[in-house]
């Protein structure tokens, strides 16, 4: 390699580059400025996050476009989650301010984990390579053990880092073991010249088995049932914007990550992963739908309901195809406005001067704080799938190629388990509006949360009059990903 | 296997036989006193002398946390040098390529040491 | 010859001794096990030709991560064999899973008989009267660059990881501060006071 190839592969990792290096200079900036920076530093990563942003739309077009010996890609589908990833990481790094003031946890390298971790997600969706896939995924489980175990006083943000640590290196193992597999069967870790071999020569039990370690792995990192024993631990120890942000940008990055392998070397074969995603995702919606109806803990729901989500996104991985890419796709981008927009409402729960997290705690919250209550309800409204609400057309954009492909009883599964879902969001609605008020929350101290819960709620309601950006990128991001 | 690694076999010859020397001596040390030793303990012989006291703890105590943090830091840096290690023995056949791939590659870690000693990582009162 | 007996003897230490790591009582021997199960898997990586590997092994993880673990071990101050109370109950699931990795073992295994070709495609091989180091120098700081710097920045979020979670500003404490007192002169330092007789001070 010379620097004029190096040259030619420059615009293709801006977004990369930008960020990695935008986020050495705001930690340099947050250590010489001292800790009470975090205000500044998050507007400084802000502002990197946005020029990474505008790099990957820059950057994007409907090419395929092969970096660093072909083990790094970017195409619209890499561009489309690269998009959603910045987003997702801004808006779970702004909403947190306020709470890292409260809570005397207001040091500058929350901003700058946040954004080394979206580092690794950029190069996880943006890998094709087994090499590269591994370096960006552990490069973003690192920063967020870290972020997990952020409130070091407080017993159960450490324990969830730890149990978080601990499960995720038993996974990175697995992952690791089947990568090893693959690459002793195949004799090559390149996504292209793998997906050559296996079409030429099959599917041998040696690369079966490795891509199924490979997918143990990427499933514990999406937190699919039966890989999910730690999500719910963690979600409800870590400090709640960590939550929201696990909840979302990891989410989406290695959803991505996953669609990638299995729709790129391992397409020819479908026969052999399709049963097993079709276990992953009856698991995680069923489990999703049960398990939460239990909970008096409102993050440890959002774990579960997350959950539950993860099997209705991988519903599209069944149907595959174009389509059932594209739902997928889809609903990734409504899920994580969704769930940013309740993580908001939960850190707004807040009365003196501690943060509350049971869900009791919203008793009569439809009398007290009305403008909540009805952002709440908009936002479990479409978490369940009614209509009109976004949630429903990203349930819809899945369960449909699902149907076309004949997968009845998938469908129906599926539809049993957001009736079952049902139960436990409406159980929060008649908590706020039937049951009798509790005091007031306190009044934020800035107007930023109420702007962003404002826009997800709009997004979410309003999504149904002005569906076509969403469903023109995704379609390109899938017809790149699936030809 | 290879062919062709008996030669490189031969070049650990000393180290093979160097440890086969060590472990033999040790092993000889070892046994060498369980026979000829005279040993006929009692119950008074091992008890903790007259005026002698039993211990009141675990001798293992809890070390302070920044010696941990020590430990981490000084794992890193190994780290990087176990990687400058190829870097020294390719430095002209990769040229000023390679060169600056690994400055840039120190520069990253720079910047970690930079925010270290500003934390105060290294410090110790 | 030679080199079947160097690796079985390697291979037989080194699953001995990572028996030994979870059924030693003592903690500390289980570090001390560890170890020697490193060092063994270092001849192992000799025995294949990686040599760098081997001693990256024993550079890193016996001069550095066993002593870390030392550490770990003695800050714990638990009671290691309280801990090990429930160790029996999980013996049963543990040994399922590990019957389950075997037998998948033995089918891959199994596979590379049936797929033979499958293994003469290789990423970069190792030239003739090139040594192992070099061959990796060749590619780590070229073509797999962005792979290494990435695992820079690995290496930049681990720093920053140990110092967020267990640094402590310490109050009340006298710091050093090595410009201060190094550029302290004779001047600042050292005062004359004239006494007189008898006077005292």
């Amino acid at each position: 390699m010379t620097y004029q190839t190096l040259l030619g592969y420059l615009p293709a990792i801006m977004p990369e580059l930008v960020l990695g290096g935008g986020i050495m200079l705001v930690l340099l900036y947050g250590v010489f400025r001292g800790e009470r920076s975090l205000i500044s530093t998050a507007l400084l990563t802000l502002l990197v996050l946005c020029v990474a942003a505008y790099y990957v739309v820059l950057g994007a077009s409907d090419a395929r476009v092969l970096a660093f010996g072909g083990s790094v890609v970017i195409d619209p589908f890499a561009s489309f989650l690269k998009l959603l990833i910045l987003g997702a990481s801004a808006v779970a790094m702004i909403m947190a301010l306020e709470f890292l003031k409260h809570e005397k946890l207001n040091r500058f390298e929350y901003p700058v984990l946040i954004g080394l971790s979206a580092l690794g997600m950029l190069i996880m969706v943006s890998a094709n390579d087994l090499m590269v896939l591994y370096v960006g995924l552990e490069m973003q489980s690192l920063a967020l053990y870290v972020l997990a175990a952020f409130s070091r006083d407080n017993t159960r943000s450490t324990e969830a880092g730890l149990k978080y640590f601990v499960l995720g290196a038993l996974s990175s193992g697995m992952l690791l073991y089947g990568i090893s597999l693959i690459y002793g069967m195949s004799g090559t870790l390149n996504f292209d010249v793998l997906k050559g071999v296996i079409e030429t020569q099959g599917m041998s039990i040696g690369l079966v088995i490795g891509m199924v370690f490979l997918a143990a792995g990427l499933a514990f990192k999406i937190s699919a049932a039966p890989f999910h024993m730690w999500t719910p631990d963690v979600y409800e120890g870590a400090p709640t914007p960590v939550t929201a942000f696990f909840a979302a940008a990891p989410k989406v990055a290695a959803m991505g990550l996953f669609l990638r392998v299995l729709f790129g070397p391992f397409e020819a074969a479908v026969a052999q992963w399709q049963q097993i995603i079709i276990v992953l995702s009856v698991a995680s919606m069923t489990l999703g739908a049960f398990a939460a109806i239990g909970q008096s803990n409102i993050k440890r729901l959002m774990a579960y309901s997350s959950i539950g989500h993860v099997g209705f996104a991988l519903l599209g991985f069944v149907a595959g195809g174009e389509a059932g890419v594209k739902g997928v796709l889809i609903y990734l981008a409504i899920y994580v406005a969704m769930t940013l927009g309740a993580f908001i409402c939960i850190l707004a729960m807040r009365r003196e001067g501690r943060q509350v997290e049971e869900i009791a705690d919203l008793s009569g919250l439809s009398t007290t704080q009305p403008g909540l209550a009805l952002a709440l309800l908009v936002l479990m409204f479409s978490m369940i799938g009614i209509p009109p609400f976004a949630g429903f057309w990203a349930k819809f954009y899945v369960f449909l190629p699902v149907v076309e492909q004949g997968l009845y009883w998938l469908a129906v599964v599926g539809f049993l388990a957001s009736v079952v879902s049902a139960v436990y969001y409406l159980k929060i609605l008649r908590v706020i509006y039937f049951d009798d008020p509790a005091p007031r929350f306190t009044e934020p101290s800035y107007p930023g949360n109420g702007v962003l819960l404002a826009m997800s709620v709009l997004f979410i309601t309003f999504f149904i009059f002005w569906p076509a950006p969403l469903l023109n990128a995704a379609g390109v991001a899938a017809s790149s990903l699936v030809k | 296997m290879p062919s062709g690694l008996e030669p490189l076999l031969l070049e650990y010859l000393p180290i093979i036989l160097f440890l086969g020397i060590a472990i033999v001596l040790g092993g000889v040390l070892m046994v060498l006193p369980l026979i000829l030793a005279p040993s006929n303990p009692d119950p008074e012989k091992l008890s903790a002398y007259e005026c002698g006291f039993n211990a009141f703890e675990d001798a293992r105590m809890k070390f302070d946390v920044r010696f941990y943090l020590v430990g981490i830091l000084f794992i890193i840096f190994d780290l990087e040098v176990a990687l400058l290690i190829p870097w020294a023995i390719t430095l002209f056949p990769n040229g000023w390529f390679g060169f600056g791939s690994a400055m840039l590659f120190l520069g990253i870690l720079t910047v970690g040491f930079i925010y270290e000693w500003k934390k105060g990582a290294l410090e110790w009162e | 010859m030679l080199m079947a007996l160097a690796f079985y003897l390697f291979a037989a230490v080194l699953t001995v001794a990572a028996v030994m790591v979870i059924a030693a009582r003592n903690p500390v021997h289980s570090v001390l096990f560890l170890i020697l199960a490193f060092f063994n898997a270092a001849g192992l990586f000799v025995l294949l030709g990686a040599e760098f590997l081997a001693m990256t092994l024993v550079i890193v993880y016996v001069g550095a991560v066993a002593v870390l673990f030392l550490f770990v071990v003695m800050m714990l101050d638990i009671d290691f064999t309280e801990l090990r109370e429930g160790f029996l109950n999980y013996a049963p699931i543990g040994g399922l899973i590990g019957g389950v990795l075997l037998i998948e073992l033995v089918l891959f295994l199994g596979g590379m008989m049936v797929a033979p070709a499958s293994s003469a495609p290789r990423a970069s091989p190792v030239r003739e009267g090139v040594s192992n180091t070099q061959a990796l120098g060749e590619v780590i700081y070229t073509q797999y660059i962005f792979v290494f710097q990435a695992a820079g920045m690995i290496l930049l979020i681990a720093m920053i990881g140990a110092i967020v979670l267990t640094l402590r500003e310490r109050t009340g404490v006298r710091r050093q501060n090595v410009a201060a007192q190094v550029g302290r002169t004779r001047a600042q330092a050292v005062e004359n006071v004239d006494i007189k007789p008898g006077a005292g001070i």
